[in-house]
């Protein structure tokens, strides 16, 4: 088995999937994506320096270059965890709701608009307070939660002038009154591995912002509802945010395919890289639809 | 790139204070206990670090 892991650098969690690779005696190679050259004109002997892997493990840090690189090695044949579809479809919070609504998964109600008057209506339908989120970004970076008609104006007119032609396409979802926290679960293939509650008194929960991790009780309820998103935005190894909404239950917030979880190996008690690296190696093994069944 | 780790200490490319270095590898990002900037080890045999590339827009999970 010839496994490749492409990375940006290496953190926590990539010594981590390291160490539990070296523990499966599964020898791999590490692909700096910096370093990274395709030749994807399809000539003699191009791609060649990557076909020979049974699999790859994308833990990029930029979005751009892991979506590029999982559809290149996907095209010509090569598994990837995860898979150019699941990097596509969660990389955008737009395509990840747009997935999850077409797979009947509750999740927050949510607005796409493309001009500021046009997202202007759309927040006034939605009702204040909003959230408006760039569709591509993480770590909860440049969300904005909107409190009155003053401030919605204010935030449109930035992000139509000083953003890119990206921050015009308005991604606006309802608040969600959730409970001082929020729920990231851990789904590799069938199986909800584990949870933690994320607790901030901030509305912006992430533990990249502060957030506090403790266990959160995997319940049938939980690991279905996780299972059925993962499956909806194609399956793999994903890391899935979970709103507790007080009158309706369960709602699907977002789901990250190069997930972080070196806060939550502790809590949780759960060797979440062995299950990674196990994953990986089936995908190697058997194919990325079998694993996934 | 390779697995090998060192135990030093090298000097902040930032503040040209001590960073001890332990168990790190190449590629590996640390933290400067005096400046707090983050730096990459880009090499472990000789160590040398340097500042960490800035967060990008598309950074993430």
């Amino acid at each position: 088995m010839r496994v490749g892991i492409l990375y940006s650098r290496v953190r926590a969690e990539e010594k981590l999937l390291f160490e539990a690779f070296t523990q499966r005696g599964a020898e791999f190679d590490l692909l700096d994506d910096r370093k990274l050259v395709f030749d994807i004109s399809g000539g003699e002997g191009s791609g060649a320096a990557y076909d020979s892997y049974d699999v790859i493990v994308e833990r990029c840090i930029h979005h751009g270059r892991a979506l590029v690189s999982l559809r290149i090695l996907n095209d010509r044949g090569i598994p990837t965890v995860n898979s150019a579809q699941v990097a596509e479809v969660c990389g955008d919070k737009l395509q990840t709701t747009s997935a999850l609504t077409a797979a009947g998964i509750p999740s927050p109600r949510t607005m796409v608009a493309f001009t500021a008057e046009s997202a202007l209506e759309a927040i006034e339908a939605l009702g204040y307070p909003v959230v408006m989120k760039p569709s591509i970004g993480s770590w909860g970076r440049l969300l904005s939660k909107i409190n009155d008609r003053e401030a919605a104006e204010t935030v449109l007119e930035h992000k139509e002038v000083l953003g890119t032609y990206h921050h015009s396409i308005f991604y606006i979802q309802e608040y969600v009154e959730k409970p001082m926290r929020d729920i990231r679960a851990f789904v590799v293939g069938n199986e909800t591995i584990g949870a933690i509650y994320r607790d901030s008194p901030h509305w912006i929960t992430n533990t990249a912002r502060g957030g506090q991790a403790s266990v959160c009780p995997v319940s049938a309820e939980l690991n279905d509802l996780c299972v059925r998103a993962a499956k909806a935005v194609g399956g793999g190894c994903v890391a899935i945010d979970v709103l507790e909404d007080p009158e309706r239950g369960l709602l699907v917030n977002e789901v990250n395919y190069t997930m972080e979880f070196r806060n939550s190996v502790q809590p949780t008690g759960v060797d979440i890289p062995g299950n990674i690296a196990d994953f990986c190696l089936r995908v190697g093994h058997d194919g990325w639809q079998a694993a996934n069944e | 790139m390779t697995m090998q780790t060192i135990t030093a200490v090298a000097e902040c490319p930032e503040c040209f204070g001590e960073v001890e270095l332990k168990d790190v590898m190449q590629n590996e990002i640390i933290q400067c206990g005096e400046c707090g900037a983050d730096l990459e080890v880009v090499e472990v045999d000789p160590v040398s670090m340097e500042l960490a590339p800035e967060e990008d827009e598309d950074w993430g999970e």
